[in-house]
């Protein structure tokens, strides 16, 4: 097996008193597409400013690529692609004037420079744009431009915080296949995420992360055949009588969530456990019949859902 | 394991953040041109044929100086120092916190020190265009009677760089409640009017010309003079004049270096 291009162990970041990340564990494969899925908070973008070498570690290790990130930051920084959760592109400069800048960082020569520039406009199509103010850009746009400014030295690791949050339904999608693509390329990905559509989407592997611990690992489908049911049955009996609905429901599938608006009945066979609820003279405004998702592994690890 | 690319030296490094700031400077070029070329013409015609006219007593220790030539000196250093202040301010705000390039630049290679270098570099170059066109129009309004005059751009430079302190403060401020314009109203331009720039600091009482000897300005404004007309002090108050200035300078440097490494390192 290749060495792994990231090793964590036991990894902290206090502030003060309180522990942003708690003391996490995890290894990236290279060529992987490894994912951190939490809650806001849960520390998902401190690992990634350590993982990006521009946070200082409080204790544990961490190796980047062979290097410690406490001794080799620039060295580090030049083999790795950042995306952060907030685009700081320059808005005073044009599209492609903001990628020939940053790849100048690099210490990249001119002409490769400007030669990978236009390869990137198109990966992240955006050459029509090429001359256009940054401010101009819609949401999904910028990110795209920001996620070829990422790649303009080639990296060996991309690292994504938070991709797609605030981008409407098109957008990510668009952003996805991207990143699906480089993927597939090898590039090795590490993103952060609170969507579980986006880390099933993206993920080979993922930790789920919550309060700066890890709560469980491995791939979107072993994680929800390990923590939930083949399918989930959603019923609503308006925000009055869930609560009394749900001791009637008991005993039906697996185990039982009682939200504020829904109650999910962990199943192996939606269908049946919906059957069943009629049979008990239950009559639920709506029903749905899902697959789990790694929203319910969160929430059966959590007690939380991922989005609040 | 890793194949670790060629380290191009810490130098040229901050050159690309100098490179970066000089692009985005190009957005502004009638503006930068318009005020660049336009002040010094409006303020040494003001000063030098209007205000001038009113003033015929001796202003300087010299018999036969001009108000002119006493006065634009200080006005070139006072440009220079604008000129500085515009960066050590919105500049580092500006990278850090509203269009936080500085953010972007650290997740590279480029280091904090890299990053306050280059604009420090990009600082130099600014002042160095508009000190160079203030000399210019001053030789036009014929306001330089030594042959040393050309060194007064030093002199201005020196002023601006020895305000590097407030670049160091500017990057510890993490929310905006109007400080610049408070820093602007309540110690710049009051320096830029009582440091001996449109008058001798003699002429202030005796108990506020130590406003002049802390202020850069007047370290400034006395060192172009020694230039354009001098010397009128002795040796060592010149020498003064330089190592106060650089001092300042390289103290504020070292300060904001350290502020943006740790800003940067959340």
């Amino acid at each position: 097996m290749p060495a792994p291009v990231i090793v964590a162990t036991d990894l902290v970041k206090k502030y003060k008193d309180f522990a942003a990340v708690d003391g996490i564990t995890f290894e990236v494969a290279p060529g992987e597409s490894f994912g951190l899925l939490g809650p806001n908070g849960a520390g998902k973008s401190t690992t990634m400013r350590m993982i990006g070498a521009v946070s200082t570690r409080s204790s544990g290790s961490l190796s980047i690529l062979g290097l410690d990130p406490n001794e080799h930051g620039p060295a580090i920084r030049s083999q790795l692609g950042v995306v952060p959760q907030q685009d700081n592109l320059d808005t005073e400069l044009r599209v492609r004037d903001n990628l020939l800048v940053y790849g100048r960082y690099f210490g990249l020569p001119r002409a490769q420079v400007a030669a990978r520039a236009d390869e990137l406009l198109e990966f992240a199509q955006l050459s029509d744009r090429a001359k256009a103010k940054v401010d101009d850009l819609s949401g999904g746009m910028k990110r795209r431009l920001t996620i070829a400014r990422a790649l303009i030295n080639e990296p060996r690791v991309l690292l994504l915080d938070e991709p797609t949050t605030g981008l409407d339904p098109q957008a990510r999608h668009i952003l996805w296949d991207r990143l699906y693509r480089l993927r597939e390329q090898g590039t090795t990905l590490v993103l952060t995420t609170h969507y579980m559509d986006e880390a099933e989407q993206l993920a080979d592997r993922l930790i789920v992360v919550d309060k700066g611990r890890i709560m469980a690992e491995g791939s979107p489908a072993s994680l929800i055949r390990e923590h939930s049911s083949r399918e989930v049955l959603e019923v609503r009996f308006g925000s009055e009588r869930n609560a009394t609905a749900a001791a009637d429901l008991a005993g039906i599938g697996d185990r039982l969530e009682v939200l504020p608006d829904r109650i999910l009945l962990y199943a192996h066979s939606g269908e049946e456990a919906l059957a069943e609820v009629t049979r008990r003279g239950l009559e639920p405004i709506t029903s749905l019949v899902r697959r789990s998702s790694l929203e319910d592994v969160f929430l059966k690890l959590t007690g939380r859902s991922l989005i609040e | 394991m890793s194949a670790v690319t060629a380290e191009p030296r810490s130098h040229a490094r901050a050159w690309f953040v100098t490179e970066h700031k000089i692009r985005a400077m190009r957005g502004y070029t009638g503006t930068i041109i318009a005020t660049t070329i336009g002040t010094p013409l409006l303020y040494l015609f003001a000063f030098g044929v209007g205000l001038a006219t009113l003033i015929t007593s001796n202003v300087g220790p010299v018999p036969g100086i001009s108000y002119l030539e006493f006065v634009a000196p200080a006005l070139l250093a006072t440009a220079a120092v604008l000129v500085a202040m515009e960066e050590y301010t919105f500049g580092i705000l500006l990278g850090l916190k509203w269009n936080p390039i500085f953010v972007g630049m650290n997740s590279t290679p480029l280091t904090a020190r890299q990053i306050v270098d280059g604009l420090m570099l990009f600082i130099g170059i600014r002042m160095l265009i508009t000190t160079t066109v203030y000399f210019v129009v001053m030789l036009a309004f014929g306001a330089v009677p030594s042959g040393w005059g050309i060194l007064t751009i030093v002199a201005g430079m020196l002023g601006g760089f020895a305000f590097a302190p407030v670049a160091a403060y500017s990057a510890t401020i993490q929310e905006d409640r109007g400080q610049f314009a408070i820093l602007q109203r309540t110690v710049i331009l009051p320096l830029t009017l009582f440091s001996g720039t449109v008058f001798p600091l003699t002429q202030l009482p005796a108990f506020l010309q130590w406003i002049g000897w802390l202020s850069p300005l007047w370290h400034a404004s006395e060192l172009g003079r020694q230039f354009v007309y001098g010397p009128t002090e002795p040796i060592w108050l010149t020498v003064a004049h330089v190592v106060y200035l650089l001092a300042l300078g390289v103290i504020g440097w070292q300060l904001c270096v350290r502020t943006v490494a740790r800003r940067l390192n959340k």
